[in-house]
């Protein structure tokens, strides 16, 4: 059993709280200026490639805050990007829909010139280190 | 660490008839990519697709799993 309860959970109403409150809002590791993971990076990227405004939440000072963002949006991973209170994915989908300009379409902004080439905005590949582990 | 192998071959038993090609990103070993392609998937909202495969690893995502990032798509 959990001793978790729906009693008293400040933190978990401080999450549902924010992510009701603010019409755009990504939890992630780091802060937009300063991303502590590429996957957080990259989403940032999508958001700022579309001037959209968006809230923004460090994850990081305490795993409760993770803990609980995952148990409200059953998804696992960081970032996780809300919109209207709707969970509308992590950086796989988020990147997937910037390309087709959905994710613009959702944001209610403009899709930036597609002559651009999306890569130099959202690289959707880390660096290739062209590492390979051939340790027996 | 589960082996890209391994990935692969959970994700085509829990879900029967899909393929999937799971790489290693980074060299690493735990920046996965798994691209996945899933009778399963139709009709669901790409939401829906990328947690029926993160559900099949359940915790070990974020723990032994670093990142799994997802491609989805139905035949």
């Amino acid at each position: 059993m959990s001793e978790q309860n729906d009693q008293a959970n400040p933190i978990r109403d401080a999450v549902a709280g924010a992510i009701a409150e603010h019409p755009v809002i990504l939890f992630m590791k780091g802060t937009p200026e300063a991303p502590a993971c590429g996957f957080s990076a990259r989403t940032v990227g999508a958001l700022q490639a579309l001037d959209a405004p968006f809230a923004a939440v460090d994850i990081l000072p305490d795993p409760r805050i993770r803990q609980e963002l995952s148990a409200l949006s059953e998804w696992p991973t960081i970032p996780q990007l809300f919109v209207k209170g709707e969970l509308v994915g992590g950086a796989d989908i988020v990147a997937e829909m910037f390309e087709s300009g959905e994710l613009a379409e959702v944001l209610g902004v403009e899709q930036p010139d597609l002559e651009a080439p999306a890569e130099d905005v959202v690289p959707t590949n880390p660096p290739n280190m062209q590492i390979e582990n051939r340790l027996a | 660490m589960p082996s890209t192998d391994e990935i692969r071959q959970r994700i085509e038993a829990a879900l029967p008839g899909a393929t999937a090609v799971v790489e290693d990103w980074t060299g690493g070993g735990d920046h996965l990519k798994a691209t996945v392609v899933a009778p399963q998937f139709a009709g669901l909202s790409r939401i829906a697709q990328h947690r029926l495969v993160y559900d099949i690893f359940g915790d070990e995502i974020g723990g032994p799993i670093h990142a799994l990032s997802l491609k989805t798509s139905t035949p």
